[in-house]
């Protein structure tokens, strides 16, 4: 029966201080008791000879520091896991809310899980077709990988990430897929949005959702993602299943993170967030990925909206170094129509080059892609100049190109949330497109391509 | 052996008491869970401990005990073609007895004592050796013969030299010294944050060739020389870092992935063993070493991979060898240093950086040159290390890119702007340096041209020039330049187009020798001398914008490197009977 402790000393935002502890140790579960009875779990932060500083995953309201009770645990946050959770919603800490039974664990997982060996990874390359062109023809999505989507207040990356979770698929493959949802501070009507796509496309059997809403503490929140991608993994791991994990939104989990660490006093990194961030948000997305020798993978599509629509912003900047690339969304696509408004050429995805070509998805591909992406930007830059001097100050060629762009966006990238492109349909979209352009200016692509794909009626 | 008891725990840092008889720098076991840390202040009897493992579940009362060594790392056969993490422990060989996932407190020699290994004798008894002289070679793959050193202070006469299988800690040769008889053993350990001797610095004339277009030509590295990759993310600094890993002409390749992605160790693991060596035509992982630290990993251990890494690269520079070392990302390594600071309370320089951020950054770099190596003769050895920057932002006025810079002499700034147009590597020829390229003139024209560096300057000024037409084109159109210099910024597009822009993942395009560089830059210089001639002449500025021969030094890069001499000439011919019918076509 382990020590309970009435020593609490102080109480200061999420961060509390308990003194005259014995055997203590770091990142240790607690949990305190408040003089009503009600419980609430606690972590250690530090452990300074007899001071324990915790840190609490729930709120600090009702605390009375004479009254309660803490109780430390002698293991670190655990999750009971089993293949009952699927089609279950739970808070964000792990505990059933829709009105359902506890679970009855299989195993119960230490939330943080433990670091991968990079000796013990699979290499992602099994091409996931979206039905989204954008992503499928330009930024690829495979197995296994880390793709954030970069957005911003306002912006439509909800319909997005419900229409991947929708469309997502290993063609040619029949095997056992789930989705692990995890909201972070969301509001009410958004998470009710993924709630209702899942349940319209029949995906809610497969789903296990983690909801922290906006009302919920947001200390909470740290703990969310890691119990979410805890469940993931053993659906992925353990029983071999294809998980899609979404994550939204990652801009609330930091400030979160922020809250505690300047609760802690700690010297601030860029805009106050703590200089540990990268590692800590590399701790969660690094959990992504596929074990040599196990069957099932983890696909994490991240969420985050970017403060000023501003990708220098130390959230989605570090993100962008730690994630295998972004899709971003633009405001001024969104403005002009374009559904998705995905603006493919400060978007990317890393692992394509491995997960698309001959036997993957086209022979074509790298090449095609490479050339829309030259192009595109070319096409940009010249509409750019169109405005400021007048159609008549482009040269025919430009012309063609500023053509090739504005049909780019709307046959190309513009496509509904509804349509559910096959992959060929895509390549075939960009090579109408590039027919605008005469053969001479496609000089990313080889000949024996060309004669192939751009010269077919 | 000193023995301590622990008083407090916070992440990463842990205090410990009673521990007057330990060292600065001094390794230390950490609890019975036996994790590994390392002293990094005394305070009396108190010692801040970083430790380079996950310290969940350590509290106050347990014990830490001081090796008495500081931390160093194996150096011997079996090193080549082996993935170590930050501290150099063996990460396949850890994956064989623990799974898929790290464990803690894990022990495992970095070099595997089984294993036995040929050692072929190159000296005999009586001969007189010195540290630094090889006792003999062990033929650790095809493409590496390892040179088994006498280790550094050792000098003597050769006593016993025994030829034959052995194991790395058997002992190969005995030297009578002054101070009594010393075993040489197939491996010797170092202290990585202790830079191994030479004899003498040499300067860095001779060419480190890349194969990257864009590098080799306008911001060459020397061999010995220090670079840096500093770029937003996705604007491919690993794609970089990779093909020089790849392509680079050194014998030894250390890559260091230091708080990365752990899929791109995974890349390199499962690429490089399949890929050829354009010069010895040997698998690439057969000179390669990794060392991954990656994001998820501990982050003391970053601290240290840089240095495990730069020990391991000065060993091989030892023995003669051109090594090339490459960091993707110093910035991480700066940020494990920023962290611990923090958590030892020290007042944060710029940024929370610590004061002495930039002398650890010059500490690093310094350990790179082309050397005289210790030992009787006079060897050359090279050591190159390009670290990769990740700036916050891609903006490099931060602390870490900007003590970087203070100290490289190669600066590929990458361009996020480029990158969104695909144009790889995203290397922004206007802000790029590279402070060799004068050094190195004298070598291009011995080796691969006397013109060369003429070229090099027409192609440069070209770009340069370009950049300013290009400020008249936005503000008043293109209608408002003369026909020379539209035909001016054509001949730039092709030189960006055609020629910078490189593909990594063509088979062909992915590297490119010297002498194909040299054509393929004479070929668009070619066409710019010609067609402006040609204007001068009468000739018609829209036919010449569009000779059909245009196309065919588009795809010049494509070609393989057997038939390029062929390819130039057909080029050359072609070029030039079209120039020819356009000024006819102007003259009628």
């Amino acid at each position: 029966m382990p020590k309970e402790y009435r020593t609490i000393r102080e109480v200061a935002g999420p961060l509390m201080m308990v003194s005259d502890v014995e055997d203590v140790k770091y990142d240790e579960l607690a949990e305190i008791e408040l003089p009503n009875g009600e419980k609430r779990r606690c972590k250690v932060l530090e452990i300074d000879k007899g001071n324990a500083l915790v840190q609490l995953f729930e709120s600090s309201a009702g605390i009375n520091l004479s009254g309660s009770k803490v109780k430390f645990l002698g293991r670190s946050m655990e999750l009971p896991v089993s293949s009952d959770m699927l089609s279950r919603v739970f808070d964000g800490l792990g505990n059933p809310i829709d009105g359902g039974p506890e679970i009855i664990p299989d195993a119960r997982m230490d939330i943080n899980g433990r670091p991968m060996n990079p000796a013990a990874r699979n290499y992602p390359q099994e091409f996931i077709q979206t039905g989204i062109s954008a992503i499928d023809g330009l930024n690829t999505l495979v197995r296994g990988q880390k793709l954030p989507i970069f957005s911003a207040s306002g912006l439509p990356h909800a319909q997005l990430a419900a229409q991947i979770a929708r469309q997502a698929t290993v063609r040619g493959k029949d095997e056992q897929f789930a989705v692990v949802f995890a909201a972070m501070g969301i509001t009410f009507e958004e998470a009710d949005y993924f709630i209702n796509s899942f349940t319209e496309s029949g995906a809610i059997d497969r789903t296990v959702m983690f909801v922290n809403l906006a009302k919920d503490p947001a200390i909470e929140r740290i703990a969310t993602p890691r119990v979410a991608l805890t469940c993931a993994e053993y659906l992925a791991f353990e029983l071999g299943m294809h998980v899609l994990v979404i994550m939204t939104d990652i801009t609330n989990y930091a400030d979160a993170l922020r809250e505690v660490s300047a609760a802690r006093k700690e010297v601030p990194g860029r805009r106050g967030y703590p200089g540990y961030m990268y590692t800590d948000l590399a701790n969660i997305y690094e959990r992504a990925g596929r074990i040599k020798g196990k069957d099932g993978s983890i696909t994490l599509i991240p969420i985050l909206s970017m403060p000023e629509d501003d990708k220098t912003h130390p959230i989605p900047d570090l993100t962008g170094y730690i994630t295998e690339g972004q899709i971003i969304l633009s405001r001024e696509l969104y403005r002009k129509g374009v559904t998705p408004p995905v603006d493919v050429l400060p978007s990317l995805s890393r692992l394509k080059d491995k997960g698309i070509g001959a036997g993957r998805t086209r022979e074509d591909h790298a090449a095609s892609m490479n050339q829309l992406f030259a192009a595109y930007a070319r096409g940009k830059d010249a509409k750019e100049l169109m405005v400021i001097l007048g159609e008549a100050a482009l040269t025919d060629i430009d012309k063609l190109y500023a053509k090739f762009a504005d049909r780019f966006e709307s046959e190309y990238v513009s496509q509904g949330y509804l349509a559910n492109r096959p992959i060929e349909e895509t390549l075939d979209i960009g090579w109408e497109l590039l027919r605008i352009l005469p053969r001479s200016e496609l000089k990313r692509i080889k000949d024996e391509m060309l004669d192939k794909y751009y010269e077919k009626d | 052996m000193n023995q301590g008891i622990i008083t407090k725990v916070a992440g990463p840092l842990v205090i410990a008491e009673g521990m007057r008889e330990a060292n600065m720098y001094d390794v230390v076991r950490v609890s019975d869970k036996n994790l590994i840390g390392e002293i990094i202040e005394m305070h009396e009897d108190r010692a801040s401990i970083q430790v380079y493992e996950e310290t969940a579940g350590l509290g106050p009362g347990e014990k830490v005990v001081s090796t008495g060594k500081p931390l160093s790392v194996e150096l011997g056969p079996g090193l080549i073609g082996s993935i170590y993490d930050g501290i150099q422990r063996p990460l396949e060989e850890i994956m064989k007895q623990t799974g898929s996932l790290l464990q803690r407190g894990i022990e495992v020699p970095a070099l595997n004592r089984d294993k036995k290994w040929n050692f072929e004798p190159t000296v005999s008894v009586g001969d007189k050796v010195t540290g630094g002289d090889a006792v003999g070679i062990v033929k650790e793959t095809a493409a590496v013969t390892h040179k088994i050193l006498v280790p550094a202070g050792i000098e003597g006469t050769v006593k016993e030299i025994k030829a034959g299988e052995h194991t790395v800690e058997d002992a190969v040769a005995v030297i009578e010294t002054e101070g009594g008889e010393k075993e040489v053993k197939l491996f010797q350990s170092w202290p990585v944050r202790i830079s191994r001797p030479y004899k003498k610095k040499l300067s860095p004339d001779v060419l480190l060739t890349t194969g990257q277009r864009v590098i080799d030509t306008l911001f060459p590295i020397a061999k010995g020389g220090v670079a840096a990759v500093p770029g937003p993310f996705g604007s491919g600094k690993t794609v970089v870092q990779h093909q020089l890993a790849k392509w680079a002409a050194a014998d030894i390749i250390v890559y260091i992935g230091c708080g990365e992605r752990g899929n791109e160790m995974t890349d390199v693991l499962n690429e490089f063993p399949e890929l050829k060596d354009p010069r010895t035509g040997n698998s690439l992982m057969e000179r390669t070493v990794l060392i991954a630290n990656t994001s998820d990993m501990p982050v003391a251990a970053r601290e240290a991979s840089i240095y495990t890494g730069i020990t391991i690269a000065e060993y091989f520079r030892d023995m003669g060898y051109t090594v090339a070392l490459m960091a993707d990302s110093t910035s991480r390594w700066a940020e494990a240093l920023r962290e611990m600071s923090g958590r030892l309370e020290e007042m944060p320089g710029e940024e929370g950086y610590p004061a002495y951020l930039g002398s650890r950054l010059a500490q690093f770099y310094e350990r790179a040159g082309r050397v005289i190596v210790n030992g009787t003769e006079d060897t050359e050895g090279a050591l190159s290390v390009i670290g990769a920057v990740s700036p916050p932002g891609g903006d490099i006025s931060e602390p870490v890119s900007q003590a970087t810079l203070r100290i490289v002499k190669v600066f590929w700034g990458l361009d996020a702007g480029l990158a969104y147009k695909r144009h790889f590597p995203a290397i922004n020829w206007l802000t790029s340096y590279s402070l060799y390229s004068d050094q190195l003139e004298l070598w291009f024209s011995k080796e691969v041209a006397e013109d060369w560096s003429s070229y090099r300057i027409k192609l440069m000024s070209l770009l340069q020039d370009e950049a300013e037409l290009q400020e008249i084109v936005n503000l008043v159109g293109m209608d408002a330049l003369s026909a020379p210099d539209r035909i001016k910024l054509e001949a730039a597009r092709s030189v960006r187009e055609d020629y910078l822009h490189q593909n990594a993942f063509d088979d062909t395009d992915t590297y490119t020798s010297l002498h194909k560089q040299y054509l393929m830059i004479k070929a668009i210089l070619t066409y710019f001398d010609l067609a402006t001639e040609a204007l001068n002449e009468g000739a018609p500025i829209n036919e010449l914008l569009s000779l059909p021969v245009r196309e065919r030094i588009g795809r010049f890069k494509y070609c393989a490197e057997d038939s390029a001499d062929r390819e130039y000439e057909a080029i050359v011919l072609q070029l030039k009977s079209e120039i020819s019918a356009a000024q006819k076509g102007g003259e009628d």
